[in-house]
């Protein structure tokens, strides 16, 4: 679905990351945890094709990115940007229906079959209620659900989420993790990052650690995600608590008195 | 959908209503009953005076306010979309300024009627590419921050060669031919000159239609329209000559108009939104039938004419305010 290969990813004249390697298959979530300016969004950014790999090749379904139009792409990788407020008061309904653009002709509107697809994304994510609501007077929670829909509409197989879960309240933290693994369930590849690193317990099969622009290290979560890799990260001690019914999470060490 | 609907019937409605009052008042008044003789085809009944002022006089003049007033509102809905900004006019990236400085120049050098047109037309285009050319080479900025800011910078220096060729000009014959062309006028339209900017107008018109729904996405972040599959860059290049064609074509005709441009998108966006597809018509609608509204009173209010841009903000404040205060709608 995904191959990443020795990918080197920034900008002219300024490298951000290099040396990373990956594979991601349908179905599968991979979490992708690291320190403020690790190379996250850049590293997004590449793999969406927005801005050329300065090395190694990006694959989707076989097809390395360069060769693909941004339509051809758009119709595969979908993505799900942070929740903005946007200028103009598009409803829901509309927001979402942009997502079918990449399946239009140039000169084309939506078309009832269109519409199908858009209301279905909508209601897989439980949004019905929104859907007529200007994009602007919703909440940051809704948003982002909404941002969900409009690459649900795309109808994509890998989704790329930039930190889903950021300045979203806990309930809709939980209920977009929840949204990811059924989106999984489904056969959709998910690619997306998140501060929390609890949240790669929760509903990711595979972390990739991203430090200084490097994979520090790339598997399943409750392998790599250890004390040890969390101090190099984000520099704070840290253990990993196991809950005893295969839940996991992070908790910070007590200072010593 | 019902209230997009009504909009549209409604604006139509007055359209028509505002386009009949137009025919028929002025210095020569037309009864509406000669209005009707001649639509069902009774032409011949009319008087030869009404004849000529209806069809050469009025009928030119009526159509140039409505090609004018729709062409700059469409620019408009174009620019403020794009720009995601319910701020900027068709003039954010110089089109006015330099149409402005062509005609001035052309004044200057007494070249006629026929070449200030041109000049106009062509200082608007010329404007705009160099702006383009210049804030799209600024790399490593946000690209519409890029040509906002370049097309401000470039505005206020084309602003500065007009004040200089002002300055220099003959205060008798040139200084109030330049300073009526920069008021904006409808009144010395003529027929042919039509004929000539109603096609470009037109050509500018039918890209934006034909690419509505695609020109929404140009209202969200870069990397978002992108991801969706959209070439940013090529589309934003086409809306930007499109819309640029339609502003040139119309004020190298009427001079400088200002107002409709900015606030009459706003004022459909208040009542249909911000959906490009049905916002460009409303839009246009609401341009002509204002520009129209706009330019019946300008010869009828006095025994002088008034320059349409004085009455635009006089008559648009309010109208726009009262919109305002009555939709519940963001922009």
């Amino acid at each position: 679905m995904l191959e990443v290969d020795s990918l080197a990813f920034g900008f002219a004249g300024r490298v951000v990351g290099q040396g990373i390697g990956f594979t991601l298959a349908a179905g599968e979530v991979m979490c992708v945890l690291g320190p403020n300016g690790g190379g996250k969004t850049t590293l997004f950014r590449t793999l969406l094709g927005l801005l050329p790999p300065l090395g190694g090749t990006v694959r989707v379904q076989g097809a390395p990115l360069e060769a693909l139009t941004r339509t051809e792409i758009a119709r595969r990788v979908g993505y799900v940007p942070q929740a903005h407020v946007g200028t103009f008061a598009f409803t829901v309904r509309e927001m979402v229906l942009m997502g079918r653009t990449a399946h239009l002709g140039a000169f084309a509107s939506p078309a009832a079959r269109d519409r199908e697809v858009a209301e279905r994304a909508i209601a897989s994510l439980g949004i019905e209620h929104l859907a007529h609501r200007p994009f602007t007077e919703i909440s940051g929670g809704e948003r982002q659900l909404a941002l969900v829909a409009r690459a649900l509409a795309q109808d994509p197989v890998l989704l790329v989420m930039d930190e889903p879960t950021a300045s979203l309240d806990f309930g809709n933290q939980l209920r977009v993790l929840d949204r990811i693994g059924e989106l999984a369930r489904r056969g959709i590849a998910v690619l997306f990052s998140t501060h929390d690193p609890d949240h790669a317990f929760l509903c990711a099969q595979r972390a990739l650690l991203l430090a200084e622009g490097r994979a520090l290290e790339v598997g399943a979560p409750r392998e790599v995600i250890r004390p040890e890799t969390l101090r190099r990260m984000y520099g704070v001690a840290v253990r990993i608590v196991d809950a005893g019914n295969g839940q996991h999470a992070c908790l910070p060490e007590p200072a010593p008195r | 959908m019902r209230s997009t609907l009504l909009a549209y019937v409604l604006a139509l409605a007055a359209l028509l209503a505002l386009t009949a009052l137009a025919f028929t008042v002025g210095r020569y008044p037309v009864p509406i009953g000669q209005l009707i003789d001649l639509l069902i085809g009774k032409s011949q009944a009319l008087p030869p005076t009404a004849r000529t002022v209806l069809f050469e006089i009025r009928g030119p003049r009526v159509l140039s306010a409505l090609l004018v007033g729709a062409a700059l509102a469409a620019a408009g809905t174009a620019y403020q979309g794009m720009f995601r900004n319910p701020l900027v006019s068709p003039d954010i990236l110089g089109v006015s300024t330099g149409a402005a400085l062509g005609a001035v120049g052309a004044i200057f050098l007494s070249l006629g009627v026929f070449a200030t047109q041109l000049f106009a037309f062509g200082g608007g285009l010329a404007a705009v590419a160099l702006v383009y050319w210049i804030g799209s080479r600024m790399r490593g900025h946000e690209p519409m921050l890029a040509l906002v800011l370049t097309g401000v910078v470039i505005g206020t220096l084309l602003g500065s060669a007009i004040a200089l060729l002002k300055y220099l000009a003959d205060p008798y014959n040139q200084l109030p031919a330049i300073t009526f062309w920069l008021l904006g006028s409808l009144a010395a339209i003529a027929p042919q000159d039509l004929a000539v900017a109603a096609p470009l107008a037109l050509a500018g018109l039918a890209p934006m239609l034909l690419l509505r729904w695609r020109v929404n996405l140009l209202s969200l972040p870069d990397d978002e329209a992108r991801a969706l599959g959209v070439d940013t860059r090529r589309l934003r290049s086409v809306v930007v000559a499109a819309a640029t064609l339609m502003t040139a074509a119309a004020v190298a005709v009427s001079g400088i108009i200002g107002w409709v441009g900015l606030l009459i998108p706003h004022a459909a966006r208040l009542v249909v939104g911000p959906h490009f597809g049905r916002l460009l018509p409303l839009s246009m609608l609401i341009g002509a039938a204002f520009l129209l509204a706009v330019d019946t009173l300008c010869r009828t209010i006095a025994p002088i004419e008034v320059p349409p841009g004085v009455l635009t903000a006089l008559i648009g404040t309010p109208f726009f305010l009262w919109l305002f205060a009555l939709s519940r709608r963001g922009w």
